[in-house]
């Protein structure tokens, strides 16, 4: 006789909502984002009075518009189930180049796409690294954050100042609504942020995106382009990088080479508080978003208290522990059934 | 479309795993690879679809001489793979892992309704009535094979590549899958068919290659060759039946004494039942039943894997509290996890780092174990078992699932156990290491160690064992004595008795 297998048991039954939760268990930590989301905010309302104004909620947008499209870029290299530590350094380094490319004339549409370009390379450096040499994608990226930041001072120890009013309208130029205003910048983050979803979730592109996050191995042998997928993850968060770095020097009017030191933990810790899984294969790109938000809130509350600027860090810590636990307790669930 | 290969040779480290092997195979026909364990049947299928480099020789598809970088580029070739571990991803929904990479195109991208609904059908001709939008994760591992197998449908692949596709599915779902199997070579699908079930292999196929040894031993029409004959191929000698090992079951067991291993009413919520064992010197208990039936739970609970919340162990007549591992290997209780791959072999490691690593473990870790000793070991078993290749400095993640569980096997009888506890030792592994394996056991148990011996083939377990535990929806239902020469459809009996759980 032959080995004998299992036979199927029915399912126990579950009950409506459980049948509902089935298969949107990776929403579920985009929802607890949401959720500490509106609860800081009524909190905020409650203890400072007039917290959730127009004015706030536009200069969360404003203020973060760069984080915003460093978190859309760095989801798609979590949720391969890498890591791009050098975001921040991009982002300085682009910013330098093109404040000292401006400052000796170079016109702006010039600069704009050398950014981009710049920002592209990093990553992809860094993508063949991971795919082809088969580095840890921390080590990887620390390498490319170590020569982006060098770079940054071969280009200038000091700041150097944008005066370029194409750039600098990125920031200034406020379109109001009612009490609400948005900035260019903020209408670049919100684009590119439909646009990475829209990527992810309706484009083969995106899709091998998450396959891979989910399993590497499979996805291989299912004949899906990993390789390629593997190095352009990394070119998208460069090139994200490239986009912030454009914001960053509207926003500060300046290209200093200390620029974003940490920025890329700040990052890192808005995707993982927006529900997506640092093992890569589940998240939003919305709950990135959503992330970064919880970020500035946090940031503005702390400014409203008159608290010292650390306690932001300190709160973002225990905000990222809590989110990482609920994390893995979801993840254990789902195994377990 | 047809594929042929000739003279390919794959050579790994320390192991020649392809020598010098044609393969031909036509449209429209069902041609399984068969070979013992080691014998290059994974390999073979590895090199056509470019998961491995070939060393030399030469692949033609459809006449045309092609070298593949790998599945995807074979897959665009029209040759699609479904391996026996189940590759899928498992964070997508069903649909998704059908239609990965053929995903519908609207003019927004992905068009999901059409995508599920392509998705929909081509699970349906595989008689999958599912919802496409469901999470894989949420399907057993039969259904995600059958999913996995509805892919390469998609793909709407000419040569099909089945690599022991049944290892998972029980009768009726087998039976779907060969009638898609002929479904497809109606239409003039090639179709390369690998299984350890000999019963499929008749059942199925067309035409039969044969390989041992990396070398090929012949290709045969299906009826050409009668099953006698194609074993005595397989295996190479003079027809060793499995059942030359002879019934063990008669011999005598003093059961006077201490038992090595006494459990009373050891149990885990939500895991098993409390549950009684006794296992004397020299005893092989068999324990059977079927896939969660409570086997493996039992065996790791009473290695102390699991922690169980009921219950007590006596070891050797002295109550023993054996709550991890490590207190099992002080007590000399070896066990051998039915997951070879996670949690046995370390597959980056020698043969000989592997076999040591039991000896090292009860030392301690700070206590390096002797070159001399360490030699010794390794020389007793590579021999004793007859371990293949001879080359204890072999990656053992290159050897054959029979040859990885021979160094398992020496792994713990070289720290010296009084029971050793066996889950599925010989599963996945050709007919050949199995007769092995099984003498091995016997052999151990006459020279005094108790044996606690877990399998889901019921021969086996009754061909080894002299006392057979029978489990059933985590409960104890029978306990045998097997010198009365049990029958395999007693204990089938047993396990199918409705009702008493």
């Amino acid at each position: 006789m032959t080995a004998l297998t299992e036979t199927e048991r029915p399912a126990p039954t579950i009950s409506r909502w459980r049948h509902f939760l089935v298969g949107k268990v990776a929403w579920m930590p985009v929802l607890a984002a949401v959720v500490i989301l509106v609860i800081m905010l009524v909190a905020g309302q409650a203890y400072f009075g007039r917290f959730v104004t127009p004015r706030i909620l536009s200069s969360l947008f404003v203020d973060n518009a760069y984080l915003i499209v460093l978190a859309a870029g760095m989801t798609f290299v979590i949720l391969t189930g890498g890591i791009d530590l050098s975001v921040g350094a991009v982002m300085a380094f682009t910013g330098m180049l093109a404040a000292k490319l401006m400052s000796t004339g170079v016109p702006a549409p010039v600069v704009i796409p050398l950014m981009l370009i710049a920002g592209a390379a990093f990553g992809l450096i860094i993508g063949v690294m991971v795919h082809y040499f088969d580095v840890q994608p921390f080590i990887a990226s620390l390498a490319g954050m170590f020569l982006a930041r060098g770079l940054c001072f071969v280009v200038s120890l000091e700041a150097i100042q944008v005066k370029n009013p194409l750039v600098l309208g990125l920031q200034s130029v406020k379109i109001n609504m009612g009490d609400w205003y948005v900035t260019p910048t903020v209408i670049i983050a919100l684009l590119l942020v439909v646009g990475a979803t829209w990527v992810l979730g309706y484009t083969r592109f995106g899709r091998t995106v998450y396959a891979v996050g989910g399993n590497e191995q499979s996805a291989r042998l299912m004949g899906l382009h990993v390789a390629r997928t593997k190095v352009l993850v990394y070119v998208v968060s460069g090139v994200c990088a490239g986009i912030a770095g454009l914001l960053f020097t509207a926003y500060t009017a300046a290209g200093y080479s200390l620029n974003g030191i940490g920025t890329e933990l700040d990052t890192i810790a808005a995707v993982v508080i927006g529900g997506t899984l640092l093992t890569g294969g589940s998240g939003y790109l919305i709950g990135s978003l959503v992330g970064v938000l919880v970020y500035g809130v946090i940031k503005v509350s702390i400014t409203f208290l008159g608290a010292d600027a650390s306690w932001t860090r300190i709160t973002i810590g225990i905000l990222l522990l809590a989110f990482v636990v609920v994390q893995r307790v979801i993840v254990a669930r789902a195994n377990r059934r | 479309m047809s594929v042929v290969m000739r003279g390919i040779s794959v050579e790994f480290p320390g192991v020649k795993a392809l020598d010098g092997v044609d393969f031909a195979l036509r449209s429209g026909e069902i041609h399984s690879l068969l070979g013992e364990n080691g014998a290059g049947k994974s390999t073979l299928i590895k090199a056509l679809t470019g998961v491995y480099p070939i060393d030399s020789g030469r692949i033609e598809v459809a006449g045309r001489e092609r070298t593949f970088t790998g599945t995807a580029d074979a897959q665009s070739a029209g040759i699609a793979t479904v391996y026996q571990e189940v590759n899928l991803c498992a964070n997508l929904s069903v649909g998704e892992n059908v239609m990965l990479g053929n995903e519908v195109s609207g003019r927004f991208g992905i068009d999901w309704r059409a995508t599920y609904a392509r998705a929909r059908t081509f699970l349906s001709q595989l008689g999958l009535d599912i919802d496409p939008r469901s999470p894989l994760s949420s399907h057993s591992l039969a259904i995600q094979q059958l999913i996995a197998i509805s892919r390469a449908v998609v793909v709407d692949c000419r040569v099909l590549v089945l690599d022991e596709p049944t290892s998972s599915l029980d009768r009726s779902e087998v039976d779907r899958l060969f009638a898609v199997m002929r479904r497809l070579r109606d239409q003039n699908v090639a179709i390369l068919f690998v299984s350890h079930f000999l019963d499929q292999i008749y059942e199925i196929s067309d035409r039969m290659t044969i390989l041992r040894n990396g070398r090929l031993e012949g290709e045969y029409l299906v009826g050409e060759l009668e099953r006698p004959q194609l074993i005595a191929k397989m295996l190479g000698r003079e027809l060793v039946e499995l059942d030359s090992i002879g019934r063990s079951s008669e011999r005598v067991i003093e059961r006077t004494g201490d038992p090595v291993l006494r459990v009373l009413a050891l149990g885990k919520r939500g895991s098993i039942e409390p549950m009684d064992l006794d296992v004397y010197p020299g005893e092989v208990v068999g324990l059977a039943g079927l896939l969660g039936s409570g086997r493996t739970e039992l065996a790791r609970l009473i290695y102390g894997a699991d922690r169980a919340d009921h219950g007590t162990v006596q070891v050797h007549g002295s109550t023993t509290r054996l709550s991890t591992p490590r207190h099992s290997v002080e007590h000399r209780i070896a066990f051998s996890s039915e997951d070879r791959r996670a949690e046995g072999i370390i597959g980056d490691l020698t043969v000989a780092e592997n076999m040591v690593l039991g000896v090292q473990a009860k030392r301690g870790w700070f206590r390096r174990v002797p070159r001399a000793r360490r030699d010794q070991i390794v020389d007793q078993y590579m021999d004793s078992l007859q371990i293949r290749p001879r080359n204890p400095q072999a990656l053992i993640r290159n050897l054959s699932g029979g040859n990885q569980q021979k160094v398992l096997l020496a792994r713990w009888l070289a720290t010296d156990p009084v029971l050793l506890i066996l889950d599925e030792p010989t599963r996945g592994i050709d007919v050949g290491a199995k007769a092995e394996i099984q003498r091995l056991v016997s052999e151990l148990a006459e020279r005094g160690l108790g044996v606690i011996f877990i399998s889901s083939e019921l021969d086996e377990v009754v061909r080894l064992s002299q006392r057979i535990a029978v489990l059933r929806d985590r409960h104890k239902v029978a306990d045998l004595d097997n010198r009365q020469n049990v029958d395999v459809d007693d204990i089938v009996a047993l396990i199918a008795k409705e009702g008493a759980a």
